[in-house]
């Protein structure tokens, strides 16, 4: 069964006929044409297709795209102005909190709607808001100095 | 003397005298040895980096899916897709009966079919392959093909496989022995008789998977009227890709373009053609169409090529000042059912016994075996790991029992560099002195070490890891690597490039390299790689060849083309070649103030019309490639080895087993840091991906069934369970390597092992020789230790 589904997706309102069945994540890849939220494993085990929903982080695999009907929906392609970084981006990119770069739309993602909740977080804050998300490349050493960076850029004024 | 201060000013005018001021301002840009955040970083943090299962295809574009044996070992009587095809939107099924060739990294061991035929070998084994319109027929499809067998007897273990009425896995390898490996060089038995302490151990190191973020996938399209074939594949070689693809689909290597886009990790999971390509572009080729295949994480642990589970006995003779005297090492390795680097695996862990240490005496004995799992690998530290696992674990307790302090072991059998081991490995550059030193150092290891309270530890380990193997596994004459640069017409700079960028920054290091000899910024380079229709040939990223080889490749092309563009400067500038300065952006006559800007010179360089074209190559010396002093000798050969020496230090909650790492400390000689924000996330990367082996991670089977394929069984430490990794890069200038530098991804990695055991033994007095050390198992030691009274 098809249904229509009306979202904000990064800012903009969308309607969509979709299967009533269809994960957020295969509609952000398949239908909206974001591929940059990621698939990682067969059902919530990774985090790597982390988006915000109403500004708080969700696994986009493990949720169906009819239960966020009328909500905000944000993803790493919504981060960012006019070609500039944001500071969770900046902080990924100039850390080397990103390596291969699969795991790190998610990680962006989790880190952006961990600073919006919590603008100066610890080291053990970081690690609890990250702690659903799997990187295979970086130890995850440089990934918290990424985050530590993103929370001085936005504090500065960059947007997260 | 830097530019500007090279003679005193003149100037005639106001105007001239700017100029020249502006001009004396043009710095070369330099890059290297400093922090350089990754040239593709900026695609990744915004996720318009292309993942091969991101790329849009025409529509049009099949679904893939796989139907997997669920047999371990049987003989295939019949698989019937009559059902299956009768699925609305079925395309095209294809069996093992489409497909009689086999394929297989080495050309000496391919053993394997893209779809099984005869007979099913592992669990998940490939049988037949659905193409469809959309991926629910081809599931639906998938789940109407009915295989019937004669089951065999299937063989999980090494001994079991190895067992005297064992039935044969593969029908050319008598016993299930893929391969065995004996050598002695030097008098063993000698050693151990002049030894003061000859002690032994039994280590058991159960089967990791890399499990890299990116499942694997590709896309394949044939296009029957020119008979070309295009597939985009999650591969570190896509060059043996492109050799493999040509053997299977029996098609000229000229009507193949194989890709690579970005790649989410590889860790050595890519390092051989796997099966999921092979399909693809059988399918491709049956429906004449774009054929588009992602594997689920279940299937991508399947698919294997992890590190074999290995049983190693070590038994090492030591003076009681810790000089070693001999060494005898039993090794055996469940290989899983087919031989992908099988007989490289198990000759690295005998011949990178050496290159560590001054080793006199050193007895192997190797055995690969085939068994009824899914087939083992090449995962980063190749070989080396479970090995040195055992020799720094064993290293440890016999200092213990000398009373000898672990570093002074160490230090008592270092190399003088440059030398050849006694398995005629060639050693040039040597900075594990310097990185023991560092740990101790940084660690505070002296004041510290057996001071710290019960339940808290610090344990010390070295290792060492190749800067690329010197032969190839495929070797046909050609260069080890080569790279080419283009200068077009209208002064832009093309590097054409075939090394495969899988995540650990090759890219931006021969960006570097090629921008530092012309004095450029990186955004200058435009670098063109992953196509194989656009750059030359590269055997891939494994082996940690790339800055090495590579790199060696880059800087040769960028010296000619500088010569080039210094003599079209001298040309318009009427100036001797040899009187060119070269700023970069700017070209310059010593003895004159009027210069030319690079677009300049790339404009005369090419006032033919013509773009230039620099082949930068770069060969291995023969004095690198290993001795001959048993069959496999060369395997091990390299021109750089890396050093590493780690410190870690622990917790013990000796109520619960729960080990927590708060600290490691690990130095690593990567000869010269060509970025050091990469070498510190490779090093990090390396250490914490031994600590995921050392503390959780385990393929386990029932009856050749993977238990453990999705992430929360299969357990990787979270950056809740991460310690802060703190890197020491030291830099030990090889002769040979590219500015100095050999490699830093991989050699890290073997140390952390034996390090946590030996600071769990500093905790709480309780020496680990088995793998994982989880905290069940911690646990049940300590009980152990209480029953026993040994507290």
């Amino acid at each position: 069964m098809t249904r229509t589904l009306e979202i904000t997706l990064n800012g903009r309102h969308r309607a969509d006929d979709v299967p009533e069945n269809l994960l957020l994540l295969n509609y952000l890849r398949d239908v909206a044409g974001l591929t940059g939220t990621k698939t990682g494993c067969d059902g919530g085990e990774c985090g790597a297709c982390t988006v915000l929903v109403d500004g708080e982080p969700k696994l986009s695999c493990l949720t169906l795209a009819h239960t966020v009907m009328h909500r905000a929906v944000e993803t790493i392609e919504g981060l960012g102005a006019d070609g500039t970084l944001s500071a969770a981006q900046r902080g990924f990119h100039e850390k080397l909190g990103s390596q291969c770069g699969y795991c790190t739309p998610g990680f962006v993602m989790a880190t952006v709607g961990l600073l919006r909740r919590n603008p100066t977080p610890d080291d053990d804050e970081i690690r609890a808001g990250l702690g659903g998300n799997i990187c295979r490349c970086t130890g995850y050493v440089k990934i918290i100095e990424a985050v530590r960076l993103a929370a001085r850029l936005a504090a500065q004024g960059v947007p997260p | 003397m830097p530019p500007g201060s090279r003679r005193k000013a003149c100037p005639h005018d106001r105007a001239e005298t700017a100029e020249r001021f502006a001009m004396n301002r043009i710095q070369p840009t330099r890059t290297i040895g400093s922090y350089v955040p990754m040239v593709d970083g900026p695609d990744k943090v915004s996720g318009r980096a292309k993942y091969t299962a991101d790329i849009a295809t025409a529509p049009g574009t099949l679904a893939a899916r796989i139907f997997r044996s669920p047999y371990a070992h049987a003989e295939i009587l019949s698989v019937d897709i009559a059902e299956a095809l009768k699925v609305t939107g079925v395309r095209a099924i294809i069996t093992g009966a489409d497909c009689d060739r086999t394929f297989g990294v080495l050309p000496i061991a391919r053993s394997e079919h893209p779809l099984a035929r005869d007979k099913v070998r592992y669990r998940g084994e490939p049988v037949a392959a659905v193409a469809a319109v959309d991926d629910e027929s081809a599931k639906a499809a998938v789940a109407l093909i009915r295989m019937t067998v004669r089951e065999l007897p299937a063989y999980f273990t090494a001994t079991e496989a190895l067992a005297p009425d064992a039935a044969r896995i593969h029908e050319r390898k008598r016993g299930n022995l893929e391969r065995e490996v004996t050598f002695e060089i030097g008098d063993v038995a000698q050693g151990f008789a002049e030894a003061d302490l000859v002690d032994e151990g039994s280590y058991h190191c159960p089967e990791v998977c890399q499990n890299q973020m990116e499942t694997h996938a590709a896309i394949a399209s044939y296009e029957a009227a020119a008979g070309h074939l295009t597939v985009h594949a999650t591969t570190q070689t896509p060059h043996y890709v492109h050799l493999m693809m040509a053997h299977v689909m029996e098609m000229p290597m000229e009507k193949i373009r194989i890709v690579k886009p970005h790649i989410g990790g590889g860790f050595g999971a890519r390092t051989e053609t796997l099966n999921v390509e092979l399909i693809a572009a059988l399918l491709a080729r049956r429906t004449n169409g774009t054929v588009r295949i992602v594997l689920s994480r279940e299937e991508t642990f399947i698919t294997h090529r992890g590190r074999p589970e290995s049983h190693i006995l070590l038994k090492i003779g030591m003076r009681k000042d810790g000089r070693i005297t001999g060494v005898h090492c039993e090794c055996i390795q469940r290989g899983g059912a087919h031989s992908g680097y099988g007989v490289v695996t198990i000759l690295y862990a005998g011949s990178l016994l050496y290159a560590l240490y001054d080793l006199r005496a050193v007895r192997y004995s190797g055995k690969r075996v085939l068994t009824n799992t899914p087939p083992a690998g090449a995962f980063r530290g190749h070989g080396t790991v479970n090995v040195r696992f055992a020799f720094e674990n064993l290293l440890d307790r016999m200092a213990k029992t000398l009373g000898l302090d672990p570093l002074a072991v160490r230090r008592a059998n270092l190399l003088t560099a440059p030398t050849f081991t006694g398995n005629d490995l060639m050693v040039n550059s040597y900075g594990l002195p310097e990185c023991i030193d560092w740990v101790e150092r940084k660690s505070g290891w002296k004041e510290r070490k057996g001071k710290l309270p019960r339940g808290k530890g610090l344990g010390f380990a070295c290792s060492h890891y190749v800067s690329g193997a010197s032969k190839s596994v495929n070797p046909d004459g050609d260069p080890n690597a080569t790279v080419k640069i283009r200068l077009d017409v209208d002064g832009t700079i093309n590097v054409l490039c075939g090394a495969a960028e899988i995540g650990q920054g090759s890219t931006t290091v021969l960006t570097q390299v090629v921008a530092e000899v012309l004095g450029l910024d990186l955004a200058r380079i435009r670098f063109i790689t992953g196509d194989s229709d656009a750059a030359p040939k590269d055997t891939g990223s494994y082996s940690s060849r790339v800055t090495f080889q590579v790199g060696n490749a880059a800087l040769d092309a960028a010296h000619q083309l500088k010569t080039i563009l210094i003599s079209a400067a001298a040309r318009k500038l009427e100036a001797n070649p040899d009187d060119i300065e070269c700023l970069g952006e700017h070209y310059r006559a010593a003895a004159q103030d009027r210069g030319l800007p690079l677009a300049d010179v790339a404009s005369e360089a090419t006032r033919d019309g013509k773009p230039i074209v620099v082949t930068g190559n770069y060969s291995t010396i023969r004095e690198s490639h290993g001795g001959k002093k048993y069959l496999g000798a060369a395997i091990g050969g390299t021109m750089g080895f890396s050093y590493s020496a780690q410190v870690v230090e622990v917790s013990v909650d000796e109520d619960t087993g729960r080990i927590t790492v708060d600290r490691v400390w690990v130095a690593h000689d990567c000869g010269k840091a060509l970025n050091r924000l990469t070498v510190e996330g490779q090093v990090q990367g390396s250490v914490w991906m031994g600590m995921g082996q050392a503390m959780s991670e385990e393929s386990a089977y029932h009856d050749g069934l993977m238990l453990t394929s999705n992430m929360l069984d299969y357990r990787i430490p979270t950056i809740v369970d991460s310690p802060d990794i703190e890197v020491g890069i030291i830099e030990s200038h090889d002769p040979h390597g590219p500015f100095g530098a050999k490699e830093a991804g991989e050699g890290s990695l073997a140390a952390f092992l034996p390090a946590l055991a030996n600071a769990i033994d500093d905790a709480i007095g309780i020496r680990f020789e088995n793998l994982p050390m989880t905290p069940d198992r911690v646990f049940g030691a300590i009980e152990k230790q209480r029953r026993s009274g040994r507290r």
